[in-house]
């Protein structure tokens, strides 16, 4: 075959974020390592021109490679199309179109990823590096300037200037409360005690999110530079990134960024040549989400059962080991470093009025395009859902978008329509959280969601305060107790009942807010709620006890799909025949409602 | 990538395992991990021998270690099935892989079988969402994971072949 020469300049960015990686990414890779290699006309290196990076965000149709300077980017990669990569693109300069972005809606295929709607209406400040670089280049974060900031801060500011920016900047905290993170620093640097301790929250805790994980696993440094100068404006000797347990990548590349950034003089003794000592270890967490919360996590790292503590004292005063200590989220810490090199001015001239910058959600669920999209504060849930995210897919009809994690509210249709941000989704019965965004449709059972928050909740509550242990139980009997159809109609005062108890009397905040779920989902889809209790059925079709399934005779084209992927053998049918449901036989475990082309599958 | 070779459970190989950190209580949960890497469990002896380097009360160290979902204190099975029940998982179908596990297997989560061969732990949320339901066995996630497909993993590691491949 006449092989062209593959131009020299090329680079071609293979994402290995965890869901790429659980798609073959890692073998991608590989196959294109070894394929560049056995090209004998390539100057440079393979593994100079095929990079690792984190995420690109919209995990549902990775693992991506994306083919620079060209810019384009392609979907769904398996290790078998890289031979076809290498001869068509880089060596014939020709595109696959099998293997590029669909927009379903458009019905056209894109190669340029800023062209792809997910892509356009996003404002990257947070993730401005994942997915650019490899996060186990320190070079590379410093081509796109890396450690900038902090060489600004250190050789032009005072520790005081740094704070009165962040301060100025407006930036609230990313984990969840939205507290003002220049004021916390500064309580911190007002106290006379010494040591002084910083603590990057990466517990992420809220299951159904992963936008920390992207920025650990992406773009460590980030995360890293910003704790260094905050060391300096408060005058701190020691750091700790608390990770989650699940979170193998993170942790290690985090620990590369660390031993890189020692070795160049970042971290360590006399930094960039000033009297600044500090240095950062990573502390592994043991998969408790209550130790998300500050209190319980600085235990965590002391050594402790991760039990809260009533915060009338802050960590910023007294924290670690009794010492004042600033505790801040992963992309909280990621924000510094541009605020300082862009000012503060720059930062708050993004969202709106209370809520400065940027957030980075993770929208998930039953939405079309799943992934990490980050916006400005104060971009509509519509927006965010529809337009970025693409719907909700296979023709069903959205229900609701749950936010700020198990102790957040779901928020209806009529409520797709408001700005973002911390004080709206608050008087919405939400909250930020730390920004999951899961997308419900009318398959999803509103009541069962609640049970399963509350069940969570239940299983994570530390039992040190009663209202919040005691309470979530008796919340659990009464809900699983309607989605087994034996709910009585005092049950909903009840739990209303219960749910403000516990708002009132529970020690930390997970308590606080556990009933949250349950609250917000009465508040707006009271009538399921009333459906399982009075009529024992199941709308959405989940609760199995209050749920039959039945094909339509009209719709059903008697494709035998469903035949085929019944686990009990249950429905009975010919091809080209109406097929039927044995009721007796049926488990309602919805495979064939999800398997049906033809959406012929109802719930009665 | 697989799970770290499983050491011999003797009193010699905890010793150096636990005389490899100082005796500050801070490195109570990093012991705890990588007995968890090296054993996929909390053996008591080990506890013991922690409680003893720190030189804490057995108590503490056993309120720790069961205060923790990442600890267990009973061997798992040779493969453990670690399902992901977090939010985009649920919503997605785990309940229905759990049902169906129980099914195949007669396991619940946190149960292990009876002749030792699997057990089955439930997680929130492994950063995976978009590729929901998602089961890892020995470190290899399985995205988008349906009944049908869960029947052939098991078979995978039943007959114990490694399921490289993927879908
Ligand atoms: C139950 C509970 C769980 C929490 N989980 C997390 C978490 O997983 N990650 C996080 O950054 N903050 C979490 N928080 C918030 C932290 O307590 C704290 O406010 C945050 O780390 C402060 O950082 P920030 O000001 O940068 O947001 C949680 C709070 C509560 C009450
Ligand atoms: S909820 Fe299962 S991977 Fe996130």
């Amino acid at each position: 075959m006449a092989q062209k020469a593959i131009d020299p300049a090329v680079r071609i960015l293979v994402c290995c974020g965890t869901g790429c990686i659980a798609n073959g990414g890692l073998e991608v890779l590989a196959a294109l390592r070894s394929g560049l290699a056995h090209r004998n006309d390539m100057e440079v290196e393979s593994s100079d021109s095929a990079l690792v990076t984190g995420c690109h965000g919209l995990c549902a149709q990775g693992p991506f490679v994306r083919i620079l300077p060209q810019d384009i980017t392609y979907c769904r990669v398996q290790a078998k199309d890289v031979e076809e990569i290498i001869a068509k693109t880089l060596e014939g300069g020709t595109l696959i179109k099998r293997l590029l972005f669909r927009d379903s809606q458009r019905k056209e295929f894109i190669s340029c990823r800023q062209d792809i709607d997910f892509y356009r209406h996003q404002h990257k400040i947070a993730l401005r590096n994942v997915g650019e670089i490899n996060p186990d280049s320190l070079d590379e974060y410093m081509e796109r300037g890396g450690y900038q900031a902090l060489r600004k801060a250190l050789e032009d500011m005072s520790p005081d200037q740094v704070i009165a920016e962040v301060t100025r900047s407006g930036l609230r905290g990313r984990g969840g409360g939205g507290f003002p993170t220049g004021r916390k620093w500064l309580s911190c640097a007002a106290t006379a005690d010494s040591p002084r301790y910083i603590v990057c929250n990466g517990d992420e805790g809220d299951p159904g999110a992963f936008m920390d994980e992207s920025m650990m696993e992406g773009d460590p440094h980030s995360i890293l530079e910003g704790m260094i100068i905050c060391a300096y404006a408060i005058g701190a000797s020691r750091g700790f990134i608390y990770v989650r347990d699940e979170y193998e990548n993170s942790v290690r590349r985090l620990e590369k960024a660390i031993k890189d950034a020692r070795a160049r003089g970042f971290l360590g003794t006399d930094i960039l040549g000033r009297s600044l000592d500090f240095d950062i270890e990573i502390v592994r967490g043991g998969g408790a989400f209550v130790c998300g919360e500050e209190t319980a996590l600085l235990r965590s790292i002391e050594g402790e059962a991760g039990e809260p503590r009533d915060k009338y004292i802050f960590p910023s005063e007294k924290g670690l080991w009794g010492q004042p200590t600033v505790i801040n989220n992963v992309e909280t810490w990621v924000n510094i470093p541009v605020i300082i090199v862009h000012g503060a001015d720059s930062f708050a001239s993004v969202g709106t009025e209370s809520s400065k910058g940027t957030k980075v959600f993770s929208v998930v669920g039953k939405v079309l395009h799943t992934g990490l999209v980050e916006v400005p504060m104060g971009t509509t849930l519509r927006r965010i859902i529809f337009d970025i995210g693409g719907g909700v897919p296979r023709r069903r009809k959205f229900k609701a978008v749950q936010t700020g994690g198990p102790s957040g509210g779901c928020i209806p249709e009529s409520g797709l329509d408001m700005p973002v941000d911390f004080d709206s989704l608050r008087q919405a019965g939400s909250m930020m959280g730390s920004g999951g965004m899961i997308v419900m449709d009318d398959r999803t059972c509103m009541v069962e969601i609640a049970r399963y928050y509350t069940n969570f909740l239940a299983g994570e509550s530390c039992g040190k305060c009663t209202p919040c242990r005691e309470g979530l139980r008796s919340l659990l009997e009464v809900l699983t107790r309607i989605c087994h159809g034996q709910g009585n109609p005092g049950d909903l005062d009840r739990l209303e009942e219960i749910g403000e108890t516990m708002r009132l009397a529970s020690l930390c905040g997970l308590g606080r807010t556990a009933a949250n779920p349950v609250l917000s989902t009465l508040r707006y889809f009271r009538d399921e709620y009333r459906a399982h209790i009075s009529q024992k059925r199941c709308p959405a079709g989940v609760c199995p006890e209050l749920t039959e399934l039945y094909i339509d005779a009209v719709l059903c084209n008697g494709c035998t799909l469903c035949v085929k992927y019944c686990p009990t053998r249950a429905i009975s049918g010919q091809v080209r025949q109406v097929h039927v449901i044995d009721r007796e036989k049926c488990i309602r475990c919805g495979e064939c409602v999800s398997r049906c082309n033809q959406d012929a599958v109802l719930v009665r | 990538m697989t799970a770290e070779l499983r050491k011999e459970e003797t009193a010699e190989e905890f010793h150096k395992l636990i005389q490899g950190y100082p005796p500050e209580k801070r490195y109570i949960i990093p012991i705890m991990h990588e007995l968890r890497r090296c054993y996929q469990y909390l053996p008591r002896p080990a506890l013991e021998m922690l409680a003893d380097h720190m030189q804490v009360p057995f108590s503490q160290v056993y309120g720790v270690a069961t205060f923790y979902k990442a600890f267990s204190l009973v061997p798992k099975g040779r493969v453990n099935l670690k399902l992901c029940d977090g939010t985009t998982c649920h919503i997605k179908g785990s309940q229905g892989l759990i049902d169906e596990i129980y099914r195949t297997l007669g396991i619940r989560p946190g149960e292990t079988t009876g002749d030792r061969q699997f057990s089955l732990e439930t997680v929130n949320c492994i950063g995976a969402c978009a590729l929901a339901p998602a089961l890892i066995v020995d470190e290899k996630v399985y995205a988008q994971v349906s009944n049908a497909r869960l029947q052939e993993i098991i078979e995978q590691n039943r007959r114990g072949e490694d399921g490289t491949e993927s879908n």
